[in-house]
């Protein structure tokens, strides 16, 4: 009777909550795992499925592309991204805030557009840089995109920056004290770098790493675009190849668990590095820290970063905007060839206009259900409201581990067939899109409220407010930056989104990524480039809404 | 000391309490936080929770205010219960109200608006709101800063926030929970007063948990001291200070020598001198066995001859140390082939050389028996 009477209605908010995770984070996985084991047609145990997705060559051979690809776009990432995290951080080298800027556009940059613009820059015959080495004398094609190593450039030219932010963080954070006790002890500069500097920020460019070897590993687009026309077999591919007729979404399952295996035990691995406490220690006071002066090496510093930044931005972009505004982009710089046409095309035909308005509607949708789930089971667990606090934050932060590929074949496994049959629907994008980006949403809205003093809310509770009344007048508002900045976090990757919606749309509901890379198969890169111009132009205008409403780290933040 | 020997709130043995603590014990894994507790509040007491951190006191509080269910126990509010191990009533219906060792005042409202947040959860007009928030503000001298943000006001303008926006809902129960730790030296003093002021003129059950004896010492009716998750005792604050019950009540409130004797029948022996046990107060003291006694620095007289022994107890000693602390003398002194060293505050005019013999009286009625 008492026990009734002192029942909190909030608490059936947690309760639902609850079950929508398992519905989004849960059923999904569990699908694809138990379907890897079982037989098609008679749903008993098996691992023959396991045997038919590895036994054949072609398919092992994308197993182990994919792992080189890894690797490889790891190692060029490092090359671009240490030394100029080192020469923004630590050093006098002109330009840094152009540099800056440049690796924020390359953040911000769906990779597989950037990977357009490579085509059109070092396409085997019509790309820009062979045709300059073929006006030049130049024998055969100087560099061929359509490669592995073509692939790893193109993807480690917009994944460099995830190492970037964590190196530089690191660099920002080692006392300068610490080089200076070298340097007094006489040690030369050149050797604290390799000695002291390097190895204390070596924990941090290790989880970067490992950040962008997952990416890699997990992406769908870029290969999409190059290595599909290469004729590299790549994971993601495979599973997509998989869903061409016949279905074979068992083999596919199965296929797919070792990706995963794969990511949980690199997180592991990064969890581990990131709590050792030598990297606690780097904790020190940022102030009054000495420059190193390059002296004549300021330029040719200043040169390298410059490079980094021409590949990654100006030349693909350069590209890009000659076909955005050319009637036929092989015709190249010419007033006959200049056109608006593309831009028009976008606007005035009814369907693109649709997969525009599809776009933006979806990410704002998801924007809203990510931020709303992540910030009542944040609360939830934070506030210790349910004893299994923990299971919950699992739940969430789970689709890190599971490449967005991955996920779309476990949604469409249990969402597409009948009673739900969400397949078609923009709801099944939108919830598909809240699973992939809720770790984000999560940890940010987490971030929120431990830094919001409990009291704040008891306060409010004391005087007579509900659960309820707290969170709405105390605890909302006063998380409001956080709430948004979430939001913007989900929105901007949710508008760009591939691999969740190939596998998840329909024609109904076409979204911009998807028809960007079907442009791409048909060569319609002028059109594809006004497109990609115009997701761009929204980016960089709710990144710039960002800046100033949350201040200028909000996007090139490590977390 | 402004306040009666005892209070006759407290007294009111017969009426109904505001806030019964019944055996309560509250556990956080294998740690005992507070440990079979008692504690009655009479209507319009002013009740301190005193003790070091880590006591219990602040988990008390947060009981009663409903935050934390009990392990074991009951707590009831005016005879109804509002706590058990089983469920708890939440604190919206607790109709208290409490002070926040970080004030906890809202950023995003105004003053106004942050005093008025309980006003509107209980359904009061807008003008009778309006008004009583001005007139709280009054009381609290801030009514000129009604429009303002709380980020442009200094610590002791949002201390007196977190009074008004408590006080301006006439809880049933008012609980601080260390309200004036965050304050510097000479505000807190000045808000220790202001807070019995209020308390005065408003008549409010108030618990406030602190760890400052003399914040307790100036606000409240009685203290109850609390260590390692008990009461030690609740007593009014001359009668904590005057007659201790436990060794740590002793030391914790004010400073005192604690020095051991052996009760015999006729005389108490101590280590170097002994004394009749027929000067004592008679109930307190054990027939046989020993016994430790509480010594105040402050009951103890320095004489540089022998005195008149009287009713008091004169022992022969030696000046061992001294420190000049500018209000007082700090004396460290022996009596004569003993190992006991009393400390021994004397004014500034009288003033005694390391090494000098000299005579110390004892007055046995301040010798208080504690366990």
């Amino acid at each position: 009777m008492m026990r009734l009477r002192n029942f909190e209605l909030s608490s059936l908010v947690w309760i639902v909550a609850t079950l929508i995770l398992v519905f989004l984070v849960v059923a999904p996985n569990a699908e694809l795992l138990i379907s890897s084991f079982r037989k098609v047609d008679t749903g008993v145990f098996t691992l023959s499925n396991y045997v038919d997705a590895f036994s054949n060559e072609r398919r092992l051979a994308g197993f182990v592309n994919s792992l080189i690809y890894g690797v490889g776009v790891v190692f060029v990432s490092i090359i671009f991204a240490v030394p100029i995290s080192w020469a923004i951080a630590r050093t006098d080298m002109p330009g840094k805030g152009l540099v800056r800027a440049t690796i924020l556009g390359a953040f911000i940059t769906p990779p597989y557009l950037g990977a357009i613009g490579w085509i059109l820059l070092a396409g085997p015959n019509a790309g820009w840089i062979n045709q300059a080495w073929a006006a030049i004398g130049g024998p055969g094609t100087l560099f061929n995109v359509y490669s592995m190593q073509g692939l790893v450039l193109v993807t480690a030219l917009y994944s460099f920056p995830y190492i970037f932010v964590f190196t530089a963080d690191a660099l920002d954070r080692v006392s300068t004290e610490l080089e200076e006790a070298a340097n007094i002890l006489g040690m030369g500069p050149f050797r604290i770098i390799f000695k002291i500097t390097l190895p204390l920020v070596m924990p941090a460019i290790l989880a970067g790493s490992i950040i962008v070897f997952l990416d890699t590993v997990a992406l769908f687009g870029t290969p999409a675009v190059i290595a599909l026309p290469a004729r590299l077999n790549i994971m993601t591919l495979q599973l997509w190849q998989f869903f061409e007729f016949p279905v074979r979404a068992e083999t596919a399952a199965a296929y797919a668990v070792p990706l995963i295996l794969i990511t949980v035990a690199m997180v592991g691995v990064q969890r581990l590095v990131l709590g050792r406490k030598g990297y606690v220690s780097l904790t020190g006071k940022g102030a009054g820290r000495q420059l190193v002066p390059l002296g004549r090496w300021r330029w040719p510093m200043f040169g390298f970063c410059l490079l980094v930044c021409a590949l990654a931005v100006f030349l693909p972009f350069a590209a890009l905007a000659q076909a955005a505004f050319s009637r036929a982009w092989g015709l190249g710089f010419s007033t006959e060839n200049f056109t608006l046409n593309n831009f028009y095309l976008l606007f005035s035909e009814a369907s693109s206009r649709q997969i525009i308005y599809n776009t933006f509607t979806y990410s704002a949708a998801t924007g809203f259900v990510a931020v709303a789930l992540a910030l009542i089971v944040a609360y939830v667990v934070n506030r210790k409201l349910v004893p299994f606090g923990n299971v919950l934050t699992a739940l969430c932060m789970a689709p890190l581990v599971v490449p967005g590929i991955v996920l779309a074949i476990g949604f469409y496994a249990v969402y597409a067939p009948p009673p739900l049959a969400l397949y078609g629907t923009a709801l099944i994008l939108v919830l598909g899109y809240t699973t992939r980006f809720l770790p984000i949403a999560y940890a940010n809205c987490m971030a929120g409220l431990k830094s919001l003093n409990p009291e704040m809310e008891e306060a409010a509770r004391i005087l007579g407010g509900s659960r309820a009344v707290a969170v709405r007048k105390v605890v909302m508002p006063l998380l409001k930056k956080s709430l948004v900045g979430s939001w913007l976090l989900v929105f901007i990757p949710a508008s760009r989104e591939l691999s969740t919606a190939i596998f998840l749309v329909t024609a109904k509901t076409r979204v911009i990524s998807v028809m960007i890379l079907d442009l791409s198969e048909n060569g319609s890169f002028e059109v594809l480039a006004a497109l990609g111009f115009f997701l761009l132009g929204v980016t960089i205008l709710i990144v710039m809404v960002g800046y100033r409403l949350l201040g200028r780290d909000f996007l090139l933040r490590k977390s | 000391m402004n306040q009666p020997v005892t209070s006759p709130k407290a007294d009111a043995a017969s009426a109904q309490p505001r806030l019964l603590l019944d055996s309560i014990t509250c556990v956080f894994g294998t740690y005992t936080a507070v440990e079979d507790l008692h504690l009655k509040i009479m209507p319009g007491e002013f009740i301190s929770l005193l003790g070091p951190s880590g006591c219990g006191k602040t988990t008390t509080l947060r009981m009663i205010a409903g935050f934390i269910k009990p392990t074991a126990g009951t707590i009831n509010l005016d005879g109804q219960q509002i706590s058990s191990s089983v469920t708890s009533l939440p604190p919206e219906k607790r109709q208290m109200s409490m002070i926040f060792q970080s004030y906890a005042i809202w950023p995003n409202m105004t003053i106004g608006e942050n005093v008025a947040f309980g006003l509107h959860l209980r359904k009061f007009d807008k003008a009778t709101i309006a008004e009583k928030v001005k007139e709280v503000l009054d009381t609290v001298q801030l009514a000129h800063l009604i429009d303002r943000y709380p980020a442009e006001l200094s610590g002791g303008q949002q201390q007196r926030v977190a009074l008004a926006r408590a006080i301006v809902v006439r809880p049933r129960v008012l609980l601080l929970d260390e309200p004036l730790s965050n304050l510097d030296a000479n505000l807190r003093e000045e808000m220790r007063f202001e807070i019995r002021r209020l308390h005065d003129a408003f008549d409010f059950t108030t618990v406030y948990v602190t760890h400052d004896q003399s914040e307790a010492m100036v606000t409240s009716d009685r203290i109850a001291v609390m260590n390692k998750g008990r009461i030690e005792q609740i007593d009014a604050p001359y009668k904590l200070y005057t007659r201790p019950q436990t060794r740590f009540v002793a030391s914790f409130i004010g400073r005192t020598n604690l020095v051991e004797g052996t009760c015999d029948g006729a005389d108490i022996a101590f280590d170097g001198f002994t004394m009749p046990r027929g000067i004592f107060a008679q109930e307190d003291l054990p027939e046989r066995g020993a016994t430790l006694l509480s010594v105040r620095p402050q009951s103890v007289k320095i004489h540089r001859s022998e005195p008149q022994a009287g009713q008091h107890c004169v022992v022969r000693g030696e000046m061992k140390q001294r420190a000049y602390l500018g209000e007082s003398w700090d004396y460290i002194v022996a009596p004569a082939n003993s190992s006991i060293e009393l400390r021994v505050a004397a004014v500034p005019s009288e003033v005694f050389e390391v090494g000098e013999t000299i005579w110390l009286e004892l007055d046995p009625l301040q010798m208080i028996p504690v366990v």
